[in-house]
Order: C-alpha cells, then sequence, then structure tokens
C-alpha cells in the first residue's frame, strides 16, 4: 500500500517562500491571490497490509523524522 | 582536552572546527556518522557546520537520527560539553538536545558576511573569556538561521540566562535577535555563526579565539 504524508508548517509560523510566491502570483496579473502557504507533500511506498498498522507506523515516522514538530504539522492518509 | 569532531558526508567546516580546537591546545578526533560509539576520553564533542546529507528534507533531520547522534545524545545527557555550529545547531535542535527550531532566513536569501554578536552570557564554558554584552565580530553562511522557540521555552531561555549570543543587526528574522543558545546544564551551546572562521589574524579580527580558549581552559584546571 502507499501513504502520503503532507507536511506543513503551523498556523502563525512565518512562510517567507509563500509570501514570495503570493507577491510573485499578484505580481503577473492574479490579483486575487491573498495569502500562500508552501508545505511538502511526502509519498511512502509500504510493505504494510493491514492499513491500521500502517497508518500508526508513518505517524510514529512523521514525528521521529518526517516533520519538525517544534514548526511543522503533518497528516498521514494511507492509499490502499 | 581530548575533542572529537562527528562527520557526516556534506560536512564542511569539519577541519577547520578541528582546526580550531587544536590551535586552542586541544587533542582531536575526527568521528564518522557511521561509528556507534564515541573514542573514550573526549570532553567535548564538537558537531560542525556544512550540510550534512545535502540538506534533504530539514537541515540536519537526518543527521539527527544517524548512528553516532544516538552515542552523542547520551554523551550530552551523561554532562558531558556539545558544540553545535551552524548545520551543528541545527543538528542540536532536531535531536531534542536543544530547543526550537531553525526556519529558512525571513528574506529566504542564503547569507555570507561577517556580522557583529554581542555576549549575552559569560556563564559558560564557551562565553567565559569575553566580557558581558562584548560585541564580537564572527562570520555567519546559512540559508536556515532564522531562530524561532515556543513562548514558555523562550521565557525559560530568559530566565535561565541561556541566550549565549544575540545579532546586534538581525539578519535572518531570528526571535529575539538569537544567535546562540545554551541547554539547561550550560553545557551544550548552538550558535550560527562560525567562531571557527574567526581564529586567525589573516582572516579579519580572531573574535573567535577566546570562545576556543575558554572552553579548553575548563579542563586544564579541572
Amino acid at each position: 500500500m502507499k501513504a502520503q504524508v503532507i507536511v506543513r508548517l503551523k498556523e502563525g509560523v512565518l512562510d517567507p517562500q509563500g509570501e514570495a510566491v503570493s507577491h510573485a502570483l499578484n505580481g503577473m496579473g492574479y490579483d486575487t491571490v491573498g495569502a500562500v502557504r508552501q508545505g511538502k507533500l511526502i509519498e511512502l511506498e509500504l510493505s504494510d497490509t493491514d492499513a491500521q498498522t500502517a497508518q500508526n507506523k508513518v505517524k510514529e515516522m512523521c514525528e521521529k523524522l518526517l516533520a519538525n514538530t517544534v514548526i511543522e504539522s503533518y497528516t498521514v492518509e494511507i492509499l490502499t | 582536552m581530548k575533542a572529537g569532531v562527528l562527520v557526516f558526508p556534506g560536512s564542511n567546516c569539519d577541519r577547520d572546527l578541528a582546526d580550531a580546537f587544536k590551535k586552542a591546545g586541544a587533542q582531536v578526533e575526527m568521528i564518522w556518522h557511521k561509528e556507534t560509539a564515541l573514542p573514550s576520553g573526549l570532553d567535548v564533542i564538537g558537531v560542525p557546520g556544512g550540510f550534512s546529507f545535502g540538506d534533504y528534507l530539514r537541515c540536519g533531520a537526518i543527521a539527527a537520527n544517524s548512528p553516532i547522534c544516538r552515542s552523542l545524545v547520551k554523551f550530552a545527557k551523561d554532562g558531558g560539553y556539545v558544540l553545535g555550529i551552524c548545520n551543528g545547531f541545527q543538528i542540536l535542535t532536531e535531536t531534542g538536545l536543544l530547543p526550537g527550531a531553525l526556519m529558512q532566513n525571513a528574506g529566504i536569501k542564503f547569507l555570507g558576511k561577517t556580522v557583529t554578536l554581542s555576549v549575552t552570557t559569560t556563564d559558560s564554558a564557551f562565553t567565559c573569556k569575553y566580557r558581558p554584552q562584548q560585541e564580537i565580530d564572527i562570520p555567519i553562511a546559512h540559508h536556515e538561521g532564522n531562530y524561532t522557540v515556543a513562548a514558555e521555552e523562550l521565557h525559560a531561555l530568559r530566565q535561565e540566562d541561556r541566550i549565549a549570543f544575540t545579532y546586534r543587526d538581525n539578519p535572518n528574522g531570528a526571535i529575539d535577535n538569537i544567535a546562540g543558545v545554551l541547554s539547561q546544564n550550560r553545557r551544550i551551546l548552538g550558535m550560527m555563526p562560525h567562531p571557527e572562521r574567526a581564529i586567525d589574524d589573516l582572516m579579519g579580527p580572531p573574535d573567535g579565539k577566546p570562545f576556543f580558549a575558554g572552553l579548553v581552559t575548563q579542563f586544564v584546571s579541572a
């Protein structure tokens, strides 16, 4: 099965890259664009067969490595 | 005094750091990241600057989970002295040995220049040879040096006099102008600026010399 992890900067944490993207889009004439937040999409291929086990393992991976929970939040989705 | 310097793929300040320790009178051993045990008799471990593992995922995240870092964390928890500079500071926050995190510079640009720091506390082995509030010129070279820390931890850093260095003119957006912080036992220091690049008159003011001299002195008198 596959897991999809999305890592985002926590709300309230300044995202200078997102701001730069927003400015660039506004400059290109997309004047309806407000705030932009940039994050990361991580896809994992897993040999697990049980979705709940996989969910728990990937959550642990997020806590240990994939996200820095001081500044980032994450969501895990198991795709079967 | 015996210092160990960790070496990761992508470290690029490891030899400069070793040189700075040696010039201050220490013996130095380089330690490859795949080692699981530390050499015996180490007094200090230096975690050098650079781009460990290409800064993949997040700066310092992969290095913080490498085999040698498990020994590093144990060494630190047993009261050992640890110095993390630049990428080393990022690694120390990723291991949880120091609070907070280093985010991308507020200006989104890599910064490579000499900045003026204020020595915020002299109550540590690393800063004892400076005068309180002394201004020193030390180079920075980073893209992720924007220090951030939760409000209650920031409060603790201030209350416990654990902010080691602050920037005079904040270059990267770091909270409270923080350039370097100490652990609760004052034996672990993480900082973004590079004192090991300021130990030779040929390279500008040698304001990093007292830093290493102070550290080595701890072990001579002990």
